[in-house]
């Protein structure tokens, strides 16, 4: 389970506009009828890029003028509701690299971190100058440094949050903790023996 | 200094620091379904390892399963994939499953408190944003993705960091006609949909305490609503009494030495907390969402707001939930026509809610034209409501009366609204596109008032709709 570092991401960016944008939204769950994340690119965003008849609404990701952005930019509480990891699963299938918005729901927060798809948190101010940028100049080449906490993008550069657990896994290429977890296998036996489980008999 | 409950619950269950910082967390009880859980399975067989802990993991089926017929195979290829999937794995890794024909099939959330599997004091893990519900115990119960799903499965342990505690007191008596799901509908809308971002939710004082332990799965079940990833009740008298002789609860003199250590989990007197929040419940009237997140919530006498009356933050969204909804500010939802009534869900699809409800649904009927489904949220549910002849009094007052499973509240299953069907809905999201149809339209609200709404065709104050004459 050795993962490489995420130290930076670079990339074109794509503006979904609008504060908390669920789970639901990002992946209805009526496209979750499945047992593999396998396609599930394809139903990003579903129910708003297709009207119910099955035709395009022109929404940013078919945009030819973004098409390839790696880079996902939207507002507040991005990624709120269901815990389904469908929904970051969506967005790495798609082809995103990276989250920048006005905050996360945390459930869906972890589960971006654990595949290695880092959540940047800006300011209001910062993200409605990100966005314009972007509309304006589709490809402007934003660069998102884990180290630094820093957004740079044509003439912008503003600083970022992450949660400090998320930005020392990313950087060490320990954001999956499966190799850590497994490792302390002796000692989680020897704490089991005195945490009572629900039994029957 | 003393404690609260999560951090006494935390301290016991913590394995370590990982080297990220984050904390490796004992999970003593893994709650899994067919939707969260075959890709974990998957990564599990990936990666050659076995299930650690088999016998603190339950599964359930409840998101696909059809509540109309249950023939199999299900109508819907894709369901009854995930059905064979999900047996296959438990078979395969040793978990119990509580299969249809079990007859404790149901909402993970009602299973779990159903069986006395949920205990307080104990960590609860599943991977589903509502496991928040299981903290009416005193568990602290966390939602969890599927990658987390399979690290608890490998190792019965989770990477997390520790949440702040938000103290939330709420005083004194609820009005008639006001319920857990006011109650909690009135917190996310005051406190916002992120507000709890950080944070566990501790919910407490008199009005609390009056609760049932029913009651306050409603109110802990939408924790998640407000932002918050667990909320919690400090377990007392009451949930020990609604445990006691629960299939999986403690017997004999275990019982006694269980209750003893359950007492001890409390929050301290003095405890310090990260934030206090107080409210009153004579403040809480009925509440009825009117946008397209849940905390876009007004009492039923009120007008929808203007978006330039709300906060600068919180207008656009505004726009856009009156926009999808097709509602006017100013208007009132009282006297807006629904086309379906949707009552279930593992926020209130318990034999209380079926119980208060039927109380007032007894010699009524549903308006023409309205769709009424009920769906108790267990096979548990299901047979006590007909032993209690309340699934008659439904059936008689016109709803359809089905199996027990998730159904509308997302509409993975054929229940589903159809184009922008307005549903008067117990469940918990309102999302665009939540019960099944993108332009769908939910109206969440609590049973009584679905009840209400299904019976006039159209929403109203429960209160006076059942005003005794």
């Amino acid at each position: 389970m050795s993962l490489s570092p995420i130290a930076e991401v670079t990339g074109r960016g794509v503006v979904v506009a609008g504060d908390d944008i669920d789970t639901d939204r990002i992946i209805p769950a009526r496209y979750m009828r499945c047992i593999t994340f396998d396609g599930l690119g394809e139903y990003l965003f579903r129910d708003v890029r297709q009207t119910p008849e099955g035709k395009g609404t022109n929404h940013p990701i078919d945009d030819p003028q973004y098409k390839g952005a790696t880079i996902l930019v939207s507002g507040m509480n991005f990624g709120c509701g269901s815990s389904r990891e469908h929904a970051p699963q969506a967005i790495a299938r798609a082809g995103f690299k990276a989250v920048i918005a006005g905050g996360f729901a945390e459930i869906f927060f972890g589960n971006s971190t654990t595949l290695g798809l880092p959540c940047a948190t800006a300011t209001r101010k910062d993200l409605t100058a990100l966005m314009s940028l972007i509309q304006k100049n589709p490809t402007t080449l934003v660069k998102i440094d884990v180290a630094k906490l820093q957004v740079t993008a044509g003439p912008l550069s503003f600083p970022v949050s992450l949660k400090a657990s998320a930005q020392q896994g990313l950087l060490s290429g320990r954001y999956d903790a499966i190799a850590d977890l497994l490792a302390n296998l002796p000692k989680v036996k020897e704490l089991a023996d005195k945490i009572p489980s629900a039994t029957t008999s | 200094m003393g404690k609260t409950l999560f951090q006494k619950v935390w301290d016991r269950h913590a394995v370590g620091i990982l080297p990220d910082g984050s904390t490796q967390l004992f999970v003593g009880t893994h709650l899994i379904h067919e939707v969260t859980s075959p890709q974990a399975f998957g990564m599990l067989r990936d990666l050659g390892l076995k299930v650690a802990f088999p016998s603190r993991t339950y599964a359930t089926v409840d998101h696909i399963v059809p509540t109309d017929q249950r023939t199999e195979p299900f109508s819907d290829s894709l369901a009854d994939a995930m059905i064979k999937e999900l047996r296959k794995n438990c078979s395969d890794f040793g978990v119990t499953f509580f299969d249809i024909p079990s007859g404790k099939q149901g909402i993970v959330h009602i299973v779990g408190p159903e069986q006395g599997i949920t205990q307080p004091g104990t960590t609860i893990a599943c991977g589903d944003s509502h496991t928040s519900t299981h903290g009416a115990f005193g568990a602290v119960a966390f939602g969890i993705g599927t990658s987390q799903v399979r690290d608890v499965l490998a190792t019965q342990t989770m990477a997390l960091s520790p949440l702040k505690v938000r103290k939330i007191e709420i005083r004194g008596k609820l009005g008639p006609g006001v319920y857990a799901k006011d109650v909690i509908l009135h917190i996310i809308r005051t406190l916002g949909v992120n507000g709890g971002t950080g944070y566990a939710y501790e919910y407490c004082g008199s009005t609390i305490e009056g609760l049932s332990l029913e009651e306050r799965m409603t109110i802990c079940n939408m924790s998640i609503e407000g932002g918050a990833r667990a909320g919690y009740v400090n377990p007392d008298e009451k949930t020990f009494e609604y445990l006691r002789g629960r299939p999986y609860c403690p017997k004999g003199k275990e019982w006694d030495v269980a209750v003893a250590e359950w007492k001890k989990v409390v929050s301290d007197a003095d405890a310090v907390y990260d934030d206090v929040k107080i409210f009153e419940a004579s403040e809480i009237r009925p509440t009825v969402t009117w946008g397209i997140n849940p905390g876009q919530g007004i009492f039923i006498d009120e007008a929808i707001p203007s978006p330039e009356q709300l906060p600068e933050a919180d207008r656009a969204s505004a726009k856009e939930a009156l926009e999808f909804m097709k509602f006017k500010a100013g208007e009132k939802l009282a006297g807006q026509k629904i086309q379906v009534a949707f009552f279930g869900s593992c926020t209130n699809a318990r034999i209380s809610d079926f119980l208060e409800a039927s109380k007032f649904l007894k010699g009524r009927k549903v308006a023409p034209g309205i769709r009424a489904i009920a769906v108790p949220g267990s096979q548990g549910v299901s047979k006590i409501c007909a032993e209690m002849g309340i699934d008659k009094i439904f059936r008689e007052a016109g709803f359809d009366w089905r199996e027990a499973g998730c159904s509308m509240c997302l509409g993975m299953n054929p229940d589903q609204l159809v184009g922008d069907e307005i549903c008067a809905s117990s469940s918990n999201r309102n999302f665009k596109g939540r019960q099944g149809s993108p332009t769908g339209r939910t109206l969440l609200m609590s049973p009584v008032m679905v009840v209400a709404a299904a019976v006039t065709g159209q929403v109203s104050d429960a209160r006076l709709v059942f005003a005794k004459s």
